[in-house]
């Protein structure tokens, strides 16, 4: 297996993309992408689009193809893949990517993922997504995603002494950090108050406690590690891609406090990019509620398990301290189109390793962690990268 | 040609209901009125429709300026819910207000800015001097279905504006409008309730028009907002007149006379026409109003009105905004769903 590289990365602006469609901001990411790469479209042997649901969202499915056209490239007949793991979707294709370049069967490939959910009203969206979940045993019976990642909440409450307040503080960190990325959906601070004072959707998650309906797309090229050099500075290795999958319920799992799915990803991750978790200088992890940003610093092992809450309290996870994670904003306030964000997460630890990451930079970052899940840990993927 | 206001009358039927009694129907919390900044919304009665409601608008601007309604050469209503789908609601008013049979009329649909654009239409036959008088109305008994959030705010009223060349209340200086096609919000043929896009209908729909409208119209004339002693912008519901205005560079105190939808909700062909009437009601000759509507699908006019010593003879002479709003009789939702025709038999 070849080592692979990240060349070049792009992302859109992520938020209510009203005057946009699916096809403009595909396009958008794309050639942000392809000329930071500084490749021409002729160089690309292959794409990869990770799409949950544009059926839903937009009534366009056949993203593989589209994505192809939109860029240019329909007359190159390239093959142009759409995969779909809900979420985690992003993550997919980046790992489908990895492997097309790491086998040697292409050489230059592009990860995009890309999501339109702003088209349709909010109860549409939370059906699209609750797709996620096991429609016939879990949505039937009248959960929704809030309610799952509540059940797990009021667990790893009862079971750790984990408090509202600390999981209020991973959306207070995250909005901070929002604040210094200017792709992010959200540009505003919030308090422990103002997430306890929200909405309540399923308790004890409040409104604040959830990651946004979000438009957006991303896109980073690839390359084999031995040619990276003729293409970029600062080539990013990916030295850690994993997947795993575990039960699509949340009621037919060992324990609701652990993602087994994330657990192994990790490991395996972690094993492959010869390295400890605590050797990480910056994660982008998935936040899509701010109990899963807890349940995941704890199943990658940043963490001992029942620990994230009281790590995030005292600020471990911030920026500035040893292990920052989600730069970006995370799903929570960077916004979460659902397609898109396992790239955007790819494109935020690009720029913290190359030291382009402005504001939020984080001093010495040489390696980096993307933590990306589907539903409610049905998938997971994890990559490692390095500079 | 100077042409504008040579009267105005509202009406807003007596009944109310609280969005608390509203929220506790469909387990929605107390801070649903505090985030819309709407505290009440008007009902109207059994028997009223936007017919009365334009009916009772119209004579009330009638009796303020004692105008014979025989020189009125046009009606048109604005309305997106005129009681028939074909037969006008504009012939129905001209018969009950004595008008003659010599005028031309025309119902107007665009959703909550109807009003604004019967206005500009009356304006034109005016300044042009094809008529002597022009009547327009905004008159609304909207529609939210049963636990939409469109149920909290959709309210009933009606504002009627006598528009010529003599006497004049106050003098229209311009009007400025942008039209986009936006869809927002909208009700199609047969359907009882509107459906609409969400947080969509913020800022790609109010904001986005009405900003365009009133910075087009102040550019037009030279004006910047301290030279208006006034604001009304078009609401539906509390919380987007007061942005809007500060978007512009409007201040709270400009708006404030003519802010009526915390205490009737929004009504829609009517709202920003009530605001303006709220405006009147207080105004001094002299004085400069700056207005802006807004309607789904999408589109703002903006206009600039100078207030003339004539207001202050023809001010009570017909009963006031706060007057309306004044007087109310509470319903709870079972007699509010009674009255609204909620509940079919």
């Amino acid at each position: 297996m070849r080592s692979v590289s990240i060349i070049g990365v792009g992302c859109t602006k992520f938020g209510e993309r009203w005057d946009v469609s699916l096809r403009d901001m595909i396009g958008e990411a794309g050639v942000l992408a392809i000329e930071d790469a500084e490749i021409a479209g002729e160089q690309i042997d292959a794409l990869f689009v990770g799409n949950m649901s544009g059926g839903r969202f937009v009534e366009q499915e056949h993203i593989g193809a589209l994505i192809a056209d939109c860029a240019g490239l329909s007359r190159m007949h390239i093959p142009s893949t759409r995969v779909e793991a809900a979420c985690a979707s992003g993550g997919l294709a980046l790992r489908q990517a990895v492997l097309a370049v790491a086998s040697g069967y292409h050489d230059i490939v592009i990860a995009a993922g890309v999501e339109k959910m702003t088209d349709v009203s909010s109860g549409t969206a939370a059906d699209a997504l609750a797709a996620a979940a096991d429609r016939e045993w879990e949505c039937f019976f009248g959960a929704t995603f809030p309610a799952l990642y509540a059940m797990m909440a009021r667990l790893h409450m009862r079971r750790f002494g984990t408090t509202h307040d600390q999981m209020a503080q991973v959306a207070v960190k995250n909005h901070h950090h929002a604040c210094y990325n200017p792709i992010a959906q959200y540009h505003m601070e919030i308090s422990i108050e103002d997430v306890n004072r929200s909405s309540l959707v399923a308790d004890p998650l409040r409104i604040l406690d959830c990651s946004p309906i979000s438009d957006g797309a991303a896109a980073v090229v690839l390359a084999p590690t031995e040619t990276a050099r003729r293409f970029a500075d600062t080539p990013i290795r990916i030295v850690g891609s994993a997947q795993a999958s575990d039960t699509l319920a949340l009621h037919d799992r060992r324990d609701l406090t652990t993602l087994d799915a994330t657990v192994h990803a990790g490991r395996a991750a972690f094993a492959q990019a010869g390295i400890e978790p605590r050797q990480v200088d910056v994660a982008e992890v998935h936040d899509c509620f701010t109990i899963a940003e807890i349940l995941a610093i704890e199943d990658l092992g940043f963490v001992e398990k029942g620990q994230g809450g009281k790590a995030t309290e005292e600020g471990l996870t911030a920026l500035g301290s040893s292990l920052p994670v989600n730069t970006s904003g995370g799903l929570k306030a960077c916004g979460h189109p659902v397609g898109a964000t396992g790239i955007k997460q790819a494109y935020e630890i690009v720029l913290q390793l190359r030291g382009e990451a402005g504001k939020r930079q984080v001093d010495e970052a040489d390696i980096g962690l993307i933590h990306n899940v589907g539903g409610s840990g049905g998938t997971a993927l994890v990559h490692i990268l390095a500079r | 040609m100077v042409s504008g206001i040579v009267s105005y009358g509202v009406y807003i039927p007596r009944f109310r209901i609280r969005l608390d009694e509203i929220a506790r129907v469909w387990g929605d919390g107390e801070e649903v009125a505090e985030g819309l900044r709407v505290f009440e919304k008007s009902v109207p009665d059994l028997d009223e429709d936007a017919v009365t409601i334009a009916v009772e608008a119209a004579r009330n601007a009638l009796q303020r300026a004692n105008v014979d309604p025989h020189r009125i050469g046009a009606i048109y209503a604005g309305s997106e819910s005129h009681p028939y789908a074909v037969k006008p609601t504009g012939t129905i008013v001209g018969q009950a207000v004595c008008s003659s049979s010599s005028f031309t009329a025309a119902d107007f649909e665009f959703a909550c800015k109807a009003g604004t654009a019967a206005v500009q239409a009356c304006l034109g036959l005016v300044s042009s001097k094809m008529i002597d008088l022009g009547l327009a109305i905004g008159t609304d008994v909207s529609q939210g279905a049963p636990g939409d959030m469109l149920e909290y705010t959709a309210a009933a009223g009606g504002a009627a504006y006598l528009i010529g060349r003599e006497d004049l209340a106050a003098e229209i200086e311009g009007f400025y409008s942008f039209t986009t096609d936006t869809p927002d919000f909208w009700r199609r043929e047969g359907m009882p309730y509107p459906e609409h896009s969400g947080r969509f209908t913020g800022e790609p729909a109010y904001f986005k028009h009405v900003v365009s409208a009133a910075r087009g119209l102040m550019e037009r004339l030279g004006t910047k907002p301290d030279d208006y002693d006034y604001a009304v912008f078009h609401q539906p519901n509390g919380k987007f007149p007061v942005r809007v205005a500060d978007m512009l560079g409007f201040s709270k105190k400009q708006i404030e006379p003519g802010m009526i939808v915390p205490m009737i909700g929004n009504t829609y062909s009517a709202s920003s026409l009530i605001g303006l009437a709220a405006t009147l009601d207080i105004a001094k000759p002299g004085d400069r109003i700056f207005v802006t509507s807004f309607g789904s699908g999408a589109g703002s006019d903006a206009f600039s009105i100078a207030v003339k010593d004539r207001i202050e003879e023809i001010r009570c002479q017909a009963p006031s905004v706060q007057d309306y709003i004044g007087s109310a009789e509470y319903l709870d939702y079972a007699m509010y769903a009674k009255h609204k025709g909620k509940l079919r038999i």
